[in-house]
């Protein structure tokens, strides 16, 4: 089946990312058409936590962005979309096991603080009033009330669904289609082409592929991590609970297995470890090694782990940029492509900000931050 | 503990492989998750209850014995109760990871240069409305309680669904004693009889399965299906219909045969679980095997239902020549597989091809899904709630998963993944579970380098 269609914007992408931005888009009045070589929420999105975290960001552009997301996502639940995709305001809490590493928690928190952030400092023998399961002897800790949660999968479809944008899965976009000027006129599909003057890169993990079949370079690398789920359990964690460590693995550039523990209940039952990071290209193949850290990290948080089962564990693939900050805006080098990709583990919390100034971009509006940290052509062949 | 050669699974495939490797010098560890060894094929009645003609409830019972004796006479170390959850490749071969049955909570670890993959199949069961009520078995679970428990699950049954295993199942609950009011099989034996010549081999079996069910004057509905299942707390009857050429439900043909219990099955699925972990490529649902029974992982080797349903007797084949196989890799000697067992394999992969090809499913199956039908049972999810991830833009198993949490459950979908993919309009694909059962995070956390030094 072979059709082309016109449309105000073509939004190549049906994870988290992309139903957002069709979401902003589809507000700002622009006619939409999602496609996805695969489902929905069939890549980075169906393997994510659905973290909604400041508390990670230390103050700088991503923080700025998770803020304007927190901001957006507390929107949409209150418009009616939470239930739809399990949004919680559970806040985080970071815990530090040594007075060296609460020292560090305190300096990062005050900082975070200064831009905005909540952060409440919570002393060794008040950490069990917020998680009465945790383990004793830990130094103390930091409570966060902006961390929330969503089931990644339902979000994507539902926040597609509300954008009422036409969705194209399973349909692969070959090429990106440019006039003699050079600037975009859509993309070319293998059931068709797609005719818009705006084509948005929401391709996760496949940004960088896109990007190189619109021609120009754009170095999204894939950062392989493994969640633990277990047996559905009665609620005992109350809040995403993770060890200091985990703020300097995110930022972390090296390429060896990385595990500190994320450990948090859902509303089905089963609690999610995260979250190990190795540099392996596209290798799903089980590593117990990673397992093995995070089951231990998930214990030492929380002893009664111990004694509980997992019953399955996925992989996922970060899609990241050398400098660990997306790509979103406009492409300076080819007019009418914008970029939203490469969010690394942070794609689920970041969606609703990134496609809210991805739409403010396609409309000509000031975007509410300033993009140039952001620009999608500042890497260079050689920066790689 | 190390060993050459670790087979997982003793059933037939894996009895007849352990046997014919450890024949040839190599040192051997079966590995079962079962009390004793003889898989479900040759499941034997718990000690404690003193069956006195076990026998009965089998035939090929003298392969059995000869199985059993050569076990117990040779070195093949029988490891029971080992629940393994994961295999993993070492830099020296594989370590075989398992829990100690029936807690499940003690580790325990064999290491071997090569690993015989003899996992064996679960049975296929697609759900219909009431399915979910007690007094609903699955054809296997029926013939599992005859064989192992000495029981029977009910005085009055219904056997539906599918496949070669209901005649044994008719016949066997018959001859206990219970009244099978009906055998209830959706293939048109036309399409049997297309296939006569490959399944020749079977016939005696089968002829000796048709003879009990007249003996017993079970009624036999061929092109029937069971539409519905009633009762409020327990299965108090069925509907069954007869099918249409192309497999949907003659309107009017409806009607209802009053029973306590209903033994339903579709089949057999592979368990691939291991296998899928370690790499190895899989055709479709089954592992993927040369004619040596290797796979496409150096030191892995694959048998029995594991690499396609074929049967006990397939299984003993493709064992022993997966054993042969094994054993001349890890000596660098050529394969000496028994002449006869390549034949047999031959013959009966040609028949087994056959009866898949005649036995399925009424195509259109999911039509006959209430709303309200529970698909995932682990999860308590719905038809409906299928239907409307398919509708918010799930297109295969996967996304439905996602978006239902069908299949996160417990069983990790093995009970309703080909149901929500028929659901989907997809063929089943190969689900990834690198747990092949739920394993304690203390367990995994005491093999974490760090933790063992502390």
């Amino acid at each position: 089946m072979s059709e082309s269609l016109t449309c105000d914007v073509v939004v190549v992408g049906a994870g988290v990312v992309g139903a957002a931005t069709a979401l902003y888009a589809a507000r700002a009045g622009l006619d939409t058409v999602v496609v996805d070589r695969g489902p929905v929420a069939g890549g980075t999105t169906g393997a994510g936590e659905g973290n909604l975290l400041v508390s990670d960001k230390e103050p700088g552009p991503e923080l700025e962005l998770a803020l304007l997301s927190a901001r957006l996502w507390a929107g949409l639940a209150r418009e009616g979309l939470g239930e739809a995709v399990e949004y919680e305001a559970k806040g985080g809490v970071v815990v530090a096991g040594t007075d060296r590493a609460l020292t560090g928690l305190e300096k990062f928190a005050a900082e975070q603080r200064a831009a905005g952030v909540e952060a409440v400092p919570v002393p060794p023998d008040r950490l069990t009033d917020l998680e009465p399961c945790l383990a004793p002897g830990l130094a103390g800790g930091m409570h966060y009330p902006q961390d929330a949660q969503v089931m990644p999968a339902l979000a994507a479809a539902h926040l597609l669904r509300a954008s009422k944008a036409r969705v194209r899965t399973g349909q692969e976009v070959t090429g990106v289609l440019r006039g003699p000027d050079g600037a975009v006129r859509g993309v070319r599909t293998d059931r068709g082409d797609l005719h818009a003057p705006a084509v948005v890169n929401a391709a996760g993990t496949w940004g960088g592929e896109l990007a190189a079949r619109a021609g120009v370079l754009l170095p999204v690398r894939p950062r392989r991590g493994f969640v633990l789920v277990t047996e559905p359990l009665p609620p005992r964690i109350r809040h995403k609970v993770y060890a200091a460590d985990y703020v300097a693995d995110v930022a972390s550039d090296s390429a060896a297995l990385q595990t500190s523990p994320v450990v948090e209940g859902t509303p089905a039952g089963p609690v999610l470890i995260g979250a190990s990071r190795e540099r392996v290209g596209f290798d799903r193949s089980l590593s117990l090694p990673a397992l093995r850290a995070l089951a231990a990290g998930a214990i030492a948080l929380f002893p009664f782990l111990s004694g509980v089962r997992a019953l399955r564990t996925y992989a996922g693939f970060r899609p990241y940029l050398p400098d660990h900050l997306p790509a979103i805006g406009p492409d300076a080098r080819v007019p009418g492509l914008f970029h939203a990709c490469g969010h690394e583990g942070a794609g689920i919390g970041l969606a609703t900000g990134t496609g809210h100034l991805i739409a403010q971009a396609l409309t000509g509006r000031t975007p509410d931050l300033d993009l140039v940290p952001f620009r999608p052509d500042r890497f260079t062949k050689e920066a790689e | 503990m190390r060993t050459d050669l670790v087979v997982i699974g003793a059933g037939p495939a894996g009895l007849a492989a352990a046997l014919a490797a450890s024949a040839r010098g190599v040192r051997v560890a079966l590995v079962d998750a079962a009390a004793q060894t003889g898989g479900q094929f040759y499941r034997q009645p718990a000690a404690g209850l003193g069956a006195g003609r076990p026998e009965a409830l089998h035939h090929q019972w003298r392969t059995w014995e000869r199985l059993r004796d050569g076990l117990a006479a040779g070195p093949v170390r029988v490891l029971t109760e080992h629940h393994v959850w994961c295999v993993e490749r070492t830099s020296d071969g594989f370590t075989v990871h398992a829990l100690l049955g029936p807690e499940q909570e003690e580790p325990v670890e064999v290491h071997a240069h090569a690993v015989l993959l003899a996992t064996g199949g679960y049975e296929h069961v697609l759900p219909f409305p009431g399915w979910t009520l007690p007094g609903v078995v699955t054809a296997g679970g029926a013939q599992a309680m005859l064989k192992g428990g000495l029981v029977v699950p009910g005085h009055r049954a219904v056997v539906a669904g599918s496949g070669p295993l209901l005649l044994p199942v008719a016949t066997g609950l018959a001859a206990a004693g219970v009244e099978v009011a009906a055998l209830v099989e959706s293939t048109d034996p036309g399409r049997l009889a297309r296939h006569a010549p490959a399944l020749a081999g079977k016939l005696p079996e089968g002829a000796g399965h048709a003879a009990g069910l007249l003996r017993h004057r079970v009624p036999v509905l061929t092109r029937h299906t069971v539409v519905r299942a009633h009762g409020d707390d327990r299965l108090t009857g069925v509907t069954v219909a007869a099918l249409d050429a192309d497999g949907r439900v003659r309107p009017g043909t409806a009607r209802h045969l009053p029973c306590d219990t209903l033994a339903v099955g579709h089949g057999m699925l592979p368990h691939t679980d291991l296998a899928e972990t370690l790499g190895c490529r899989l055709d479709g649902l089954t592992v993927a095997v040369d004619t040596e029974q290797r796979t496409d992982v150096p030191g892995v080797w694959a048998a029995g239902e594991a690499t396609g349903i074929g049967g006990a007797a397939l299984a003993l084949a493709e064992g022993h020549i997966a054993g042969c196989s094994a054993a001349a890799h890890l000596y660098g000697t050529a394969p000496d597989p028994a002449p006869a067992a390549l034949k047999a394999r031959a013959k009966l992969r040609r028949s087994a091809a056959a009866l898949d090809a005649a036995c399925a499913p009424p195509v259109h199956w999911p039509e006959h899904l209430t709303d309200d039908t529970v698909v995932c049972r682990c999860e308590e999810v719905t038809a409906g709630s299928v239907r409307e991830a398919l509708d918010l833009g799930a297109g295969d198993e996967r996304t439905v998963k996602l978006l239902t949490r069908a299949g996160m459950g417990w069983c990790q979908g093995r009970m309703c993944g080909t149901a929500i993919a028929g659901l989907a309009g997809r063929a089943p694909t190969p689900a990834k579970r690198p747990f092949a059962r739920p394993v304690p995070l203390g367990v995994l956390a005491r093999q974490h380098p760090q933790e063992g030094q502390s």
